[in-house]
């Protein structure tokens, strides 16, 4: 692959994208974890999907926008989800949950429309659902770039205020912290990630690499940096090795991502798991 | 001249079907250590929300340090220690020091990070709960009552002028709220930090506050420790609805 790398462009755009897109969603995914809203990533895709089979129908019947990039539609659904699933949250404040499966289901409805409208996308749609290693085009890298740089300054002049609401969001508010603000911003933030995520790990799959990695670095880590730093680590192995893989079995690495990182996370809990068995020094002492 | 920095006035709450609140007075000066006591549900923890602008009340007015609580913009002047249980997940990778730094978020500002100095301020508000050994720990390693001193320390960062705390005892042994309290009176004492503290533990604490409000309702007593100590335990079932026996802290040998 390391020769490919340097004579394709496409491959370029794929290896440099999943590696930006490696360290932001397990970046963002740590704060989505912590502050118990998993689904909303899974949501928000599934609303992306809807705004990706509208763009793709759209093309189809409407010549403006046959040139039309979909990722910008699924991702300004996937902003206009995470703008209603707070307005939801706000309406239903004792089962804040609930906006959730509603906003997932909606986000399907529509996409079940609109691909039986069109009959069916064929391999496009294919593409966006798992991943494709060559479909990044070099303009889907720049939306990956500025999107990170988005993210990057985000976490960097909010760290301590996303710090203080995820640990305790009451004490945050007594605090004087503007939680409500800095909540619309982080959704959107994330719905901007999952739309430029859509093209490497796919629709249905990039929530997985917001979540599976930050779960293996919450067994490994002891302080919110460190799991921090885990995340992202565990996050660039997963995309790596399942790059590689997806390149060289030609399947969609959006499969081959999410398996590498479910076996790292099931390797961390085995070994933490004998890592708990094992009697510590102060036991082996004391029962000598 | 002591300056008053919590003016309750006249305010009235009710929740949708009851009125939890009516005519509450109350004013907490500079220095001084409150006990709010009163029985489940006698809206003790609804006062403290409408103190830290949680709450909106229906009527009447809430001033701290002189302004009114929806336009106070000094949070960094008070500090607040909830009910443990309501407030984290103990499961939240984080370590007691970064935990301790989050009380100085709002004193930090925005766009800025932590400096070497804010971290030196941590470890010395968690000298003062006497945790410092434990800075580098999960916050979830720690027992309730460690957590609380943690909590404490949180509170304490930022150097406040006021302390809340809304039954921070609850969940934390016997043995652990006695030094809790204990701490509670130094931090009074020797840092000269007003402390209003909601609590059931009516023996203890209001052996160690300067002033005691009792709460149900309406407030039926306010005043000085001592004159709180004249009250027959006949006058203070009646407030309570149900029969009350203070124990004196000799008797319990604390």
């Amino acid at each position: 692959m390391i020769s490919a790398l340097f004579t394709y462009e496409f491959l370029q755009n794929a290896f440099l994208s999943g590696l930006i897109i490696g360290v932001i969603a397990p970046l963002l995914g740590l704060f989505i974890v912590v502050r118990r809203l998993a689904l909303i990533a899974d949501a928000l895709s599934h609303v992306a999907l809807a705004g990706i089979a509208g763009s793709l129908f759209l093309s189809q019947s409407v010549l403006m926008f046959s040139a039309l990039n979909p990722v910008y539609l699924g991702m300004a659904s996937a902003v206009g989800g995470s703008l209603l699933i707070e307005k939801l949250r706000g309406a239903y404040k004792h089962f804040e949950e609930l906006a959730i499966p509603i906003i997932l289901s909606t986000g399907i409805g529509f996409g079940a429309i609109f691909i039986s409208l069109a009959k069916g996308f064929g391999s496009d749609l294919v593409g966006y659902l798992f991943g494709s290693v060559s479909a990044v085009s070099r303009q889907d890298l720049w939306v990956v770039v500025i999107i990170a740089v988005v993210v990057v300054a985000f976490i960097r002049f909010f760290y301590k205020e996303m710090f203080a609401l995820s640990f305790d969001k009451e004490y945050a508010k007594v605090s004087g912290i503007n939680g409500k603000f800095i909540q619309i911003v982080f959704m959107i933030i994330v719905a901007l990630v999952i739309g430029a995520s859509m093209r490497i790990v796919g629709i249905l799959l990039v929530s997985s690499l917001m979540t599976i990695p930050v779960a293996a670095a919450m067994q490994l880590a002891k302080s919110f940096k460190g799991a921090l730093v885990y995340s992202i680590v565990i996050g660039e192995l997963s995309v790596l090795i399942g790059l590689f893989s997806a390149f060289h079995l030609d399947i969609a690495p959006g499969g081959t991502i999410v398996i590498t990182s479910i076996i790292i996370l099931l390797l961390v809990l085995g070994w933490t798991k004998m890592k708990g068995k094992q009697p510590s020094k102060k036991a082996k002492e004391e029962f000598a | 001249m002591t300056k008053t920095i919590i003016e309750c006035n006249d305010v009235n709450f009710r929740y949708e079907h009851s009125t939890v609140l009516e005519n509450i007075s109350l004013d907490v000066k500079e220095g001084e250590f409150w006990a709010l006591i009163g029985p489940n549900g006698s809206g003790k923890s609804t006062l403290i929300n409408i103190i830290l602008g949680l709450l909106k009340a229906d009527k009447g007015t809430v001033k701290l340090f002189g302004q009114n609580v929806d336009s106070f913009k000094q949070r960094e002047r008070i500090g607040y220690v909830s009910q443990k249980s309501n407030s984290f997940n103990s499961g939240f990778p984080a370590t007691v020091l970064e935990v301790v730094k989050s009380g100085l978020t709002r004193k930090v500002g925005l766009f800025k990070g932590f400096s070497k100095h804010d971290e030196q301020k941590a470890l010395d508000s968690l000298r003062i709960v006497k945790m410092e050994d434990f800075a580098s720990k999960n916050i979830g390693e720690l027992s309730g009552g460690q957590q609380q001193r943690v909590f404490i320390a949180r509170a304490l960062v930022g150097e406040p002028d006021l302390l809340i705390m809304d039954e921070p005892t609850v969940g934390i042994d016997q043995k652990n709220v006695a030094s809790f309290y204990s701490m509670l009176n130094e931090l009074n004492g020797e840092h000269g930090i007003a402390i209003l503290l909601v609590t059931h533990e009516i023996d203890l604490v209001t052996e160690l506050a300067t002033h005691v409000a009792c709460l149900n309702r309406s407030i039926h007593f306010h005043g000085m420790q001592s004159d709180y100590k004249k009250m027959n335990d006949t006058d203070i079932s009646l407030w309570y609805g149900h029969p009350v026996r203070r124990v004196h802290q000799e008797q319990k040998g604390i």
